[in-house]
Order: C-alpha cells, then structure tokens, then sequence
C-alpha cells in the first residue's frame, strides 16, 4: 500500500473534487439542456411529416453510430474551421453532449408517446377535456412513467462520457489527477496507481446512486 | 477546400487504423461475451458467493467510464508490477465493461421467459435438460439478441477511446493528421466515414439478426 500517502498531501483531495465539481457541472448542464431538445425532437419524430420524420431519422441515426469521441472532434476541430465558430473544450463537449442527449432522449420521447394508445387521449376527449387537458392530465403521467427510468440512465451515460472532456483539453478531474501525478513523479513514483484508483471511485460515486434510482422507477412502474 | 489528393495519400492510413479498431473492439467484444456469459450463468445458477462478487463487479464496470478503467490499466497497475501492452489493456478494457452489459443483456433475456413454459415443456415429458435447450434457451435468445446488438455497436463505438493509451487506431490517425498538416476537413471526412462504413453494416446485420431470432413473430 505504499504510496498511498500522495492522497493525505495537502491539496490533493480538495484539487480533484474541484476537478470531479467541473466533471458533474459539465453533466448536469448537458443533462438539464438536453431535456427541453430531447422533448422537442421526440415530439417532431411524432409528426405526420415525411420531411420532418426522414430529418429526424439522419439526425439521430448519425448521432447513434457515431462515436461520441469523434463526435466530440468533429465539434472541437470541424466547427471552428466550417464555421468559423470557435468553441472552447468546455463548449464543445457541452454542445456535443446537448446534441446527443437530445437526440437519445428524443428517441425515448418518441417511443413513450407512441406507447400510449390512441384510445387514452380519445376518451379524454369524450370525457369533456381539451387537447391540452387530455396530453397533460392522461397521457404525459403515463408516457412519464415509461420516460423516466430510461432518462436516469442516460444521464449516468452522459456523467460517464463526460471523461472524454480531458482527451479535449477540458481540466477536469481526470486532467486534474495527472498534473498531481506529474508534480509528484519522483516523491511519489506509485501515486498514479492511488490517483487514478480515486477517480475511478469518484466516478462509481456519481454514477452508482443514479443507476439505483433507474432501477427502483423501473421496478415500482413496471407493472402499473 | 476539399484536397482529395491528401484524401488519396492518407486514405491507407485510416484503413490501417481501422484494421487497429477491428482488431481491438473484436476482440474485447468476444472476450465480453465470454464474460457475460460466464456472470449471467452465475447469476442464475444463484452461486453463493460468486454470485455476490459479480454483482459488486456488473455495478462498478457499469458505473465507471473506460476511459478511467484504461488509465488504471495503463498507467496505474505498472506501478504495482503488472505491466500490459496497450494492445491488452484495451482489450481487457473493453471486456472489463463488456462484460457487465452482456450480463444484464443475457440475464434479462432469460428472465424474460415466463416459468410456466419450463413447467409446461416439464409436463409434457421433457427432461430438465431438453427443456432448457428445446423450449428455455431458442425464447431466451430472441429475448436476449436486441440488447446483445446493442452492445456490440456500443462496444465498437466505445473502442474510440483506446487511442487514448497510444494504440494507432482512426481516432489516433484523424488527430494526428489534423495536428501534422491541419486537414481538418480531410481528415475528419475520412474520420467519419471510416467509422460508416464499418457500423453502418454492422448495424443492419444487427436488425437482420433481430428479426432472425424473433421467432415469436416469424
């Protein structure tokens, strides 16, 4: 277990939860950001359109088969050269992540409005409701349910994804642990063993509690 | 703006990152399903013991991102001795997550087949064996294929991350070009059609495999 002291050196700890705090910060926006897009994409993949739906498909299809890395290059390296519009790390990942939230959940959306039958919002109508009474009163608290576990893991994804930020330059907590690792090369030669193991657990930290609250929604909603 | 012959001279080099990234994610993809299967078989045999240890296993391989998991491959485990290559630590890297996702895919297959047709398939003679082979398995793998599918394309996908350690796969390529010559557009055009022109077949021997094993609907 030597080596292991690197981690009571003064500033090791607060430095990577500093870094974890960006690494959860970046999530947390691109989670928050990607619902109001994920509901507006899962709403246009219901439209009667042929053109809207055929866009939607190419949108989401390239998102899906596209590696989030090259995703993340093509946004670094492609938009500042395309467009002109140069994205710092931080903005890139936020914005690839936002456009990959939004394009899974919009697929989830999708499959939850669809999971309802038309009957439900047809008696809501019969029942006197309005359209807008009907989708928020019968048919949003069913298709929820079906939504939320699904949306829970996919924030545990985005959290995990979240540590490519470093392969862009994003000092984040990955980042952060390898600048302690190189101050402390020679006095603590097997620290990287120790700093890498803590990020390791950091990310459990985050992402475990959430993969919980995925399966405990999907086991109380399951059968209702 | 579009220089095809840079295309043309260093089109070979992303096909030699691409012979990186086949070889690495089929590897890793054997060596998860291996594991999946061996968890899943635990899980359902109810080992004691073991059965504790791959659950504690499936929660941290699937709660932790690979990137993390290769770092402590690569750079963590030499300092307590146990020096891989790169090539090994992607592997394991991948089997390592792999696994967990195969597990629950193949897990959830299986459960979802209802306990009355073992009992049923029991009534009508079969022996616990055949009932497994004959009635259990054929409706736990159309259950299972879909997230196996799944896996299998996010494994690939995921395989991007190895260039991380240094191994020269299309990623490593796209950067490197765009660092050497800056050919963004070049390179990042080849970057994403390389990564097509293998997934997109995969993916649709995917959805063929899908509808292959759906006997419910066939």
């Amino acid at each position: 277990m030597q080596g292991a002291e690197i981690l009571l050196q003064p500033g090791v700890m607060p430095r990577l939860l500093q870094g974890l705090w960006v690494t959860v910060w970046i999530a947390a926006v691109s989670v928050i950001a990607s619902v109001p897009v994920g509901l507006l994409v899962g709403w246009l993949m219901t439209l009667k359109s042929r053109v809207v739906r055929v866009l939607m498909r190419i949108y989401l299809d390239f998102i899906r088969i596209m590696p989030q890395l090259a995703l993340l290059f093509l946004a670094y390296y492609g938009f500042a050269r395309w467009f002109d519009w140069n994205l710092d790390a931080t903005g890139a990942c936020v914005l690839v992540f936002i456009l990959w939230g939004g394009a899974e959940l919009g697929d989830l959306v999708r499959g939850a409005l669809q999971s309802i039958p038309e009957i439900q919002s047809e008696s809501a109508y019969v029942l006197g409701l309005s359209n807008w009474q009907g989708f928020v009163h019968v048919i949003l608290p069913q298709a929820l349910r079906r939504l939320l576990p699904a949306s829970v893991n996919l924030a545990t994804r985005i959290v995990k994804t979240t540590s490519l930020a470093v392969l862009l330059g994003v000092v984040e907590v990955i980042k952060v642990g390898q600048q302690i690792i190189d101050a402390n090369r020679f006095q603590y030669p097997t620290g990287t063993l120790w700093i890498y193991g803590v990020i390791f657990f950091m990310y459990f930290i985050v992402c475990w509690p959430l993969s919980i609250v995925a399966r405990r929604l999907e086991k109380r909603w399951a059968n209702d | 703006m579009f220089d095809w012959s840079f295309v043309q001279r260093y089109a070979p080099f992303f096909v030699k990152g691409m012979e990186m990234t086949l070889f690495i994610s089929v590897i890793g993809i054997v060596l998860a399903l291996v594991v999946g299967l061996v968890c899943a078989g635990i899980e359902l045999a109810r080992v004691p013991v073991a059965r504790q240890i791959v659950r504690v296993y499936i929660e941290i391989s699937r709660n932790t991102p690979l990137l993390v998991q290769l770092y402590f491959l690569f750079f963590g485990l030499p300092k307590i001795g146990i020096v891989w290559s790169a090539e090994t630590c992607a592997i394991v890297g991948l089997g390592f997550l792999g696994g967990s996702y195969m597990a629950e895919a193949m897990r959830a297959g299986l459960q979802a087949v209802p306990e009355v047709q073992r009992e049923t398939a029991y009534v009508l003679g079969f022996t616990p064996m055949q009932s497994l082979t004959r009635v259990v398995l054929p409706q736990a793998v159309s259950g299972a294929i879909p997230g196996i599918v799944a896996n299998v394309i996010f494994l690939f996908k995921e395989s991007s991350v190895v260039s991380a350690i240094a191994l020269a796969d299309v990623m490593y390529m796209a950067k490197d070009l765009i660092g050497m010559y800056y050919s963004t557009y070049e390179s990042l055009a080849m970057l994403v059609v390389s990564y097509l022109i293998v997934l997109l077949p995969i993916s649709l021997i995917g959805t063929w495999l899908e509808r292959r094993f759906d006997y419910a609907r066939r």
